[in-house]
């Protein structure tokens, strides 16, 4: 990455910089735009657009069959508000969604402070610690699916074989409780990965002075972590935590794979609800207001990074 | 004494944080490779150890996989998308992360931050509208449906990547070329481009990856099984299937996953710096 191109002198530099005055008034001012248009024409297209379209959906009577476009004003939000199938939805979303934040911020942070010291291994295990985040997640949903098999499930044999339970085992995915609770694991597996990784980035950035200082003035091991490192690494574990609700709150192919919402709708989040009625069901106006119902989060999760941007920017 | 206790109380503690997170994390993994390579006869015997082979090893389920399923055709499909996908990305994102560290000034960097936030709205909201306008091109249940809206997820995040990386190449490089009488485009071009691979390698893996994890818009769009890509095909037609089917399932999970893994590997870092948006430095 470093370039082993050829620097220019001092002098040349300057003379460029004469050059360089004429080459902005002859096209730079051009060359700019020209060379991010494409991309941000794209963008508006496939994002702008159906974005705005979604808006529209959600206040008309659309359907998959194409069908009338009429304005329906708020009706679908109001029509599918009430429903308990919603309603359970948008709890099932906020469940899994600080639940399996709580856990990935408590474990990332541990795992994070026992990877921070070079030892050998470290890279092996930083690769497999990897794994379900750089693999397909559909895929790696179906690995859990086998592991929680209601038959041949190889958990229900360890904690056989560890003497917690006998007979037949949990049926994981059978009852609604413990679906939620496998979908969870599900949702921390995939994600711990790349928040254990940001929060390395934070926790190799703090410079090894701070913590010598530290030491010397006797912090014990807890302190040292509450009062010195944790505030250090406060605005990383932002990022870590703001990537992380969005990828949990919008979701669906963990719920689509395991459970397909059940069982009888139990485990159906917002965005795999707004799946099946909007696709599967037909409904696109329907559907594209449950999912809208995502939005203000994601609005809330924008305004945390521009925040975290303008101070990137500031210090 | 007690400072050796101490030592030794943070070691196993180390460990045992890194032995249960590292199998938690890899287990499903090392599951898919078991069962993939044993006899059905084995596997389904519930008295057997399910780590244990208490038969030979067998290649009977990666046959069948190949063989009597559309997974070799899934591939494929997931291969030409990845492709093209991969070559408009970096059509669209080399050049916008250029004039992001570059040219635009101030407005850029509004410019920039505004792109990376399209990256975090998610299929989820836009998966209903765009399966409209893909009925209405005529690409439903086609392939080329993908290859048009993917871009639409990897352009975002990978010209903010790109930007990172121009910002890194001291600004000399295209002032030399230009002063030898290159223009801009020429200094971009024939000077920054060529110095800049590994960083557009690291796009191009970045987002052929993405296609690999893509589920929303494929699973919307595509409808016939041999038009599908392998991150769907696995999990709606092979599930589907017959219930003794574990053995091929798992070989597909894991030559569809360990491979692009391990590529990634290599780039992990350069992601990381893309994610962390400056606020480490």
């Amino acid at each position: 990455m470093k370039s082993p191109a050829p620097i220019a002198s001092a002098a040349q530099s300057s003379v460029a910089e004469k050059k360089r005055g004429f080459a902005i008034l002859d096209s730079e001012r051009w060359l700019g735009p020209l060379l991010i248009g494409p991309a941000v024409i794209y963008i508006l297209l496939l994002v702008g657009v159906p974005f705005f379209m979604a808006l529209y959906y959600s206040v008309s009577n659309t359907t998959s069959g194409g069908g009338t476009m009429g304005f329906v004003g708020l009706r679908n939000f109001s029509g599918v508000i009430g429903t308990p199938k919603f309603q359970t939805a948008l709890k099932n979303t906020i469940i899994f969604g600080l639940i399996s934040q709580a856990l990935i911020l408590v474990l990332s942070n541990a795992l994070a402070l026992a990877l921070q010291h070079e030892f050998p291994g470290r890279r092996l295990i930083r690769f497999l610690i990897l794994l379900p985040w750089v693999a397909p997640i559909s895929i790696g949903t179906i690995a859990w699916l086998w592991i929680f098999d209601s038959t041949y499930s190889v958990l229900n044999w360890m904690l056989r074989l560890t003497g917690l339970i006998q007979g037949q085992g949990f049926m994981w995915l059978g009852l609604p409780h413990l679906a939620m609770g496998s979908i969870i694991a599900v949702h921390v597996w995939r994600q711990l990965p790349l928040a254990t990784v940001i929060l390395l980035a934070g926790y190799g950035s703090i410079p090894q002075d701070i913590h010598d200082a530290a030491a010397v003035d006797g912090a014990g091991f807890w302190r040292h972590f509450f009062q010195v490192t944790l505030p250090l690494v406060l605005p990383i574990s932002l990022v870590a935590l703001l990537f992380g609700l969005i990828f949990t709150f919008t979701d669906m192919v963990i719920i689509y794979n395991l459970t397909r919402g059940g069982p009888f709708d139990t485990t159906q989040v917002l965005a795999s609800l707004a799946f099946y009625t909007g696709i599967a069901g037909g409904d696109l106006a329907e559907g594209a207001a449950i999912a809208l119902f995502l939005f203000p989060l994601l609005l809330a999760v924008a305004l945390g990074f521009l925040i975290i941007a303008h101070r990137a920017e500031v210090t | 004494m007690i400072e050796r206790i101490k030592l030794w109380g943070v070691r196993s503690t180390r460990w045992g944080i890194l032995g249960t997170l590292t199998f938690f994390f890899a287990f499903p993994f090392v599951w898919m490779l078991i069962t993939t390579f044993k006899r059905s006869s084995d596997l389904y015997d519930l008295k057997h150890n399910p780590f244990l082979f208490y038969e030979w090893p067998t290649l009977e389920h990666i046959h069948r996989l190949f063989y009597e399923t559309l997974y070799g055709q899934w591939l494929l499909n997931t291969a030409f998308v990845g492709v093209l996908v991969v070559l408009i990305t970096l059509a669209l994102a080399v050049p916008a992360g250029y004039a992001l560290a570059r040219l635009t000034g101030n407005w850029g960097a509004k410019l920039g931050i505004g792109i990376f936030l399209t990256y975090l709205v998610p299929p989820t909201l836009l998966f209903i509208p765009l399966s409209r306008v893909v009925v209405n091109l005529n690409l439903d249940d086609s392939l080329w449906s993908l290859v048009l809206v993917y871009p639409s997820f990897t352009v975002p995040f990978s010209a903010w990547l790109m930007m990172g990386f121009f910002k890194a190449i001291p600004k000399d490089v295209e002032e030399a070329a230009m002063i030898d009488g290159c223009s801009r485009l020429g200094a971009f071009i024939k000077v920054v481009v060529p110095i800049s691979l590994s960083g557009i390698l690291t796009v191009a893996i970045f987002s052929f990856a993405l296609v690999l994890q893509e589920f929303v818009y494929a699973v919307t769009f595509i409808s016939s099984v041999r038009h599908m890509t392998v991150g769907v095909g696995v999990p709606t037609f092979l599930v589907h299937g017959d219930v003794y089917f574990w053995g091929s399932l798992m070989a597909g999970c894991f030559i569809a996953s360990v491979p692009i893994a391990i590529l990634y590997n290599f780039f992990v870092d350069r992601f990381i710096a893309g994610f962390t948006m400056g606020a480490v430095k």
